[in-house]
């Protein structure tokens, strides 16, 4: 004969512990499923008078200087609204959830937006990888995600309800393949990517393609991986093949360091880049050895676009003088977007805003023109900026 | 005859219908993201519970588990895309019974990751301590570095779009995708936790402790040290294989970055926290630091606007060990402090 | 054919550049681990405050553009003091309290510590990358045809040797190095000599805080980009190479970053550039193989 009661013991605590725990998450209501044509719950998003909108991002983790601009540009952008009256009566609240740069956290912080939160929209990631992660989850419940600044052209393929206001990875790529050939007029080109981030490695891919295209010859496709700072090995190898230029599709945060490290080993060949470069801290970091880069952008500060001039104006104000940067200004298109398509929209429902937001055309964002095409993407010009001190110069415009 | 054999499958399955009760609350009170992260939960209380038996019970240091849960969690996720791979078809079950195929998937996975845990515990016949610990670092960098660079995963843009089990109709019931997966996952927990208790309190089992007290004592008794540590790691990595699975098919999306340093430090803060060498301290462990960002520190940071999350996480890791320096459990197990608690005496103390 | 030796010699310099930073933060890990048979994680965090103390040095004291060795040594010293007392601190309040607990719940106690100062200087210095400022201009010292030894990789790896020398004779052959070795081998008995136990590890881990915001000050001038995380990367492969080279050991933590920064810059510029630290790794690993103890380590059958 067994004794139940003891046995019970070996596993009565542990059931009761997952209970009491669970429990302790019990203030998390239920949310009606929204699966298939679920949209019966017409007030999704809303309480009293308040519009919820969710934005996800890392805000702490190795990346969260990226993070934090987006939200920076996001929060400008609904405050400006809400100051202007809100919409149709009420008031935006932006929910920003941390995802400290990983992909797991990012899939449970957009689930927590939408199902408990019960989000309009949301807005979010700058990496493609983390926005992979979160859009069939948005795309599931049928809630309208707005990406600012992903470019891998797989994001708005998950669905229906997944924006972007970015250029994609080939169109950016060829951008510079483009001017390089045309402008530089370069034969030789070496490529240094950052094997770690997604962006980096499509707008590499996508400028070998091209500009291999155009008769040009890549010399070296040599990597690194975001968070190191010793490049002086990969600089050497490319050294050592006499490339006319450097393509580097990095962030800021590794350019600085690189261009330092390049003129050092005595490298003179033109560095070029994308949009990733576009920081104030571009110069601090790389000071005047990053000088006569040039990159693609999606807006100069030189611009005398009423839009631009007074984004500039107002965020430096707002946030102590700093100078915003591409991820703050993709950020504060991505809100705008999102805001323009709520006031078009009939009526304050996932599924309406998500048909207005298709239908946004050749609004006028800071980065540009931005008209929503078919596969959910903004198609908008680049420009072309070379890197003069703490400014940017305006090369050319290139479009799509 | 009977009773014996009720007695050693009587526990696990209370446990599992244990589970199944929570599952069903779940899965009917709760909303998707308290059930992801159920899911995220039960992978890594098996990875905490397999760690343990390589870290705890068996005394050898790793500090690269993540590389075994990385090597299931892609395994299990590339045969669920790939209709069949070198003219095998891993999906072989038909849609009706799909969730079959995704057992399938996780034991594939697992044991590949054993084989992994093979290649690794060969070096543990030589290194100790510090110098192991940076072997398994090694390789889990190695595979991680391959990882970013196969495109056929996806590399650094990562994997997507990996399935997740169909509702399942049962006569009149219908079992959500998500109480499927976590049927899954309970049976993975239940049956690791049954295989590693029953080890453990095995002739075998005393053989991993006789390690890790003393290994010269140990070879003098004629174990073959060398045989044990690489069990150890074998089926320690079998386990991580199979929650990497689980984890794969919860999350849908598998990036190389999940599985770096910082995911195998998570676990090894898990059984710390929980008492090296107890099986159920892990558990509530691995609860507890799956819980703590998610469903206490993130309703915090909504209300203050302050991510300072990790930063109260790592505070509490550091009060945690200096208040309680053997873990939660010690080496004890739940239910020894249920009797102690009781009154009776304990298995140990008896012993002496 | 000469310019692939030009090539190889750059390597060889860029090698030993890397590998001397490696080797100096190593020498911190060692050095407390040594006494305290402790992986200081939390070193490398050290090291980041660090430089963070030199930023905002600058600042306070207003020496942000006024390069030169007054300001250098100024700063040095500053970023040395908050380094030493940041390590203190953390030793009483997360190290001292562990004395007797096993070594794992030391780690773990570690790892928060390390957690708790990235991602508090996320809040408080905030995740964007910081400018190092200029102390000292960076000049070629030698070039010969395009390749040159810089005056930076020189001090680094001198004062990794200097360190490595000084640190040694410090425990060899000074009075207090003699009460570190007690404590190393038994705290219990060295406390019975009548060594004050607490005031030997307290010691230890001011030389090895002041040890890091050295390496801080110098790789900050390198590489001058500063961010709460920095120290990760850095800490973790300076771990490593004091594995490598045996750890406890002070020339061991040497010769490991040494060619730790050796095989990294070797396989970029003769295998891959991709597989970087994969093949840096299994070097390492191999190399762990033929000598288990690390390099300069002492094979050691315990408990016979």
């Amino acid at each position: 004969m067994i004794s139940v009661r003891r046995y019970l013991g070996h596993y009565l605590g542990l059931s009761l512990l997952a209970l009491t725990i669970a429990t302790v998450a019990g203030c998390t209501k239920k949310s009606e499923p929204s699966g298939e044509g679920a949209q019966s719950a017409a007030n999704v998003g809303i309480v009293g008078d308040e519009i919820l909108v969710g934005q996800f991002g890392a805000f702490t983790g190795s990346e969260a200087t990226f993070g934090q601009s987006t939200d920076k540009g996001v929060r400008m952008a609904f405050d400006e609204k809400n100051q202007a009256g809100g919409i149709k009566g009420k008031k935006l609240k932006l929910i920003s959830i941390d995802n400290q740069g990983k992909a797991e956290e990012a899939a449970a912080a957009i689930t927590r937006l939408i199902t408990q939160n019960n989000v309009i929209a949301v807005i979010g990631e700058v990496a493609s990888s983390r926005s992979l992660a979160a859009a069939p989850i948005a795309q599931q419940h049928k809630i309208p995600m707005i990406t600012p600044s992903s470019t891998n052209p797989r994001v708005t393929e998950v669905g229906d309800y997944i924006f972007r206001v970015c250029f994609i990875d080939p169109f950016q790529g060829t951008v510079m393949a483009k001017f390089a050939h045309e402008h530089l007029k370069v034969k030789r080109v070496a490529v240094l990517r950052d094997m770690k981030s997604d962006y980096s490695i499509g707008l590499a891919d996508f400028f070998i393609k091209k500009f291999t295209e155009l008769g040009g010859t890549i010399v070296a496709d040599e990597k690194y991986q975001s968070g190191e700072s010793s490049f002086e090995g990969q600089l050497t190898q490319i050294k050592a093949e006499k490339p006319e230029a450097i393509f580097i599709p990095g962030y800021y945060t590794e350019v600085g360091l690189i261009a330092k490290q390049a003129r050092k080993l005595g490298i003179t060949a033109t560095l070029l880049g994308g949009d990733g470069w576009d920081s104030s801290k571009l110069y601090e970091i790389g000071g005047d050895d990053i000088n006569g880069g040039y990159f693609s952008n999606h807006y100069t500060t030189e611009s005398t676009d009423p839009v631009v001039v007074n984004f500039i104006k107002k965020f430096k104000e707002r946030y102590n003088g700093e100078t915003p940067d591409a991820l703050a200004a993709a950020g504060y298109d991505a809100a705008k977007v999102l805001i323009e398509a709520m006031e078009r929209a009939p009526e304050l429902t996932p599924k309406a805003i998500r048909d207005e937001i298709a239908k946004t055309k050749d609004f006028v964002g800071v980065t540009g023109k931005i008209t929503i095409d078919e596969n959910r993407n903004a198609s908008k010009p680049a420009v072309v900026v070379r890197v003069d001190g703490p400014n940017n110069r305006f090369v050319t415009t290139i479009a799509p | 005859m009977t009773s014996r054999m009720l007695k050693s499958w009587l526990s696990p399955l209370i446990a599992f219908v244990g589970m199944l009760v929570i599952g069903v609350v779940l899965d009917q009170f709760f909303n998707q993201y308290v059930q992801l992260i159920i899911l995220f939960a039960c992978t890594n209380i098996i990875l905490a519970l397999s760690l343990n038996l390589v870290n705890g019970f068996t005394g050898q240091f790793s500090i690269g588990h993540a590389v075994f849960m990385a090597i299931g969690a892609y395994v299990s996720a590339y045969l669920s895309l790939r209709p069949e791979i070198f003219g095998v078809k891993f999906t072989m079950f038909p849609e009706a019974i799909d969730y079959l195929n995704y057992l399938v998937y996780a034991v594939c996975g697992g044991l590949v990751a054993a084989a992994a845990g093979w290649v690794v515990g060969l070096p543990s016949l030589r290194l100790r301590g510090d110098y192991l610990a940076i072997v398994t670092l090694g390789f889990s960098e190695i595979i991680r570095v391959i990882l970013l660079n196969t495109q056929a995963v996806g590399g650094a843009r990562g994997l997507f779009g990996i399935p997740r089990p169909d509702a399942l109709a049962l006569g009149p019931l219908t079992l959500s995708p998500f109480l499927v997966m976590y049927v899954l996952a309970s049976f993975w927990v239940v049956l690791t936790f049954l295989v590693l208790w029953r080890l453990i309190h095995s002739v075998h089992g005393r053989a991993f402790l006789s390690v890790r007290e003393d290994e010269i004592a140990a070879q003098a008794m004629g174990i073959n040290t060398t045989q044990v540590k690489v069990r150890a790691f074998v089926i320690s990595s079998f386990f991580a294989g199979v929650a990497g699975s689980i984890f794969a098919h919860s999350a849908n999306y598998l990036n190389p970055s999940t599985f770096g340093f910082t995911k195998s430090v998570d676990v090894i803060i898990m059984i710390v926290l929980g008492g090296m060498g107890s099986l159920s301290g892990s558990v509530v462990a691995a609860l507890f630091i799956t819980f703590l960002p998610e469903f206490v520190l993130r309703p915090l940071q909504e209300y203050t606007h302050i991510d300072f999350r990790m930063v109260i996480y790592s505070i509490t890791l550091v009060l945690f060990m200096v208040l309680r320096p053997k873990g939660l459990f010690g080496s004890r197990e739940i239910s020894d402090i249920a009797r102690s608690l009781r009154g009776e005496r304990s298995a140990d103390e008896r012993a002496s | 054919m000469s310019e692939e030796i030009l090539e190889f010699t750059q390597h060889l310099i860029n090698g030993i550049a890397l590998g001397s930073i490696y080797a100096l933060i190593a020498l911190g890990y060692t050095m407390v681990y040594g006494i305290l048979q402790l992986i200081n994680f939390a070193h490398s965090e050290v090291y980041m405050i660090g430089a963070f103390a030199t930023y905002y040095g600058a600042r306070w004291f207003g020496l942000l553009d006024r390069p030169g060795i007054s300001t250098f040594v100024l700063l040095l010293v500053f970023a040395m003091i908050c380094c030493a007392a940041l390590g203190v601190l953390i030793e009483r309040l997360a190290y001292r309290p562990l004395r007797n607990a096993p070594r794992l719940n030391a780690l773990i106690t570690a790892i928060g510590v390390s957690l708790f100062l990235q991602y508090t200087g996320q809040i408080v210095f905030g995740a964007d990358p910081k400018v190092f400022p200029t102390l000292i201009e960076d000049a070629a010292l030698a070039s010969f045809h395009g390749v040159s030894i810089r005056s930076f990789d020189v001090a680094i790896f001198g004062v990794t040797l200097f360190f490595m020398i000084a640190l040694s004779y410090l425990i060899q052959g000074t009075k207090i190095g003699k009460a570190m070795r007690a404590v190393s081998a038994n705290r219990t008995v060295a406390s019975l000599m009548g060594i004050d136990a607490n005031r030997v590890i307290t010691f230890t881990f001011v030389v090895g805080s002041a040890l890091a915001a050295v390496g801080a000050v110098l790789v900050g001038m390198k590489y001058p980009k500063i961010d709460p995380l920095m120290g990760t990367l850095f800490g973790l492969k300076a771990f490593v190479a004091a594995v490598l080279g045996g750890i406890g050991n002070l020339p061991g933590a040497v010769v490991g970053g040494l060619i730790m920064g050796l095989c990294e810059e070797m396989v970029v510029g003769y295998i891959s550039s991709t597989y970087r630290d994969a093949f840096a790794f299994s070097i390492l690993i191999l190399i762990l193989f033929f000598r288990p103890a690390g390099l300069l380590g002492k094979a050691t059958q315990e408990k016979v």
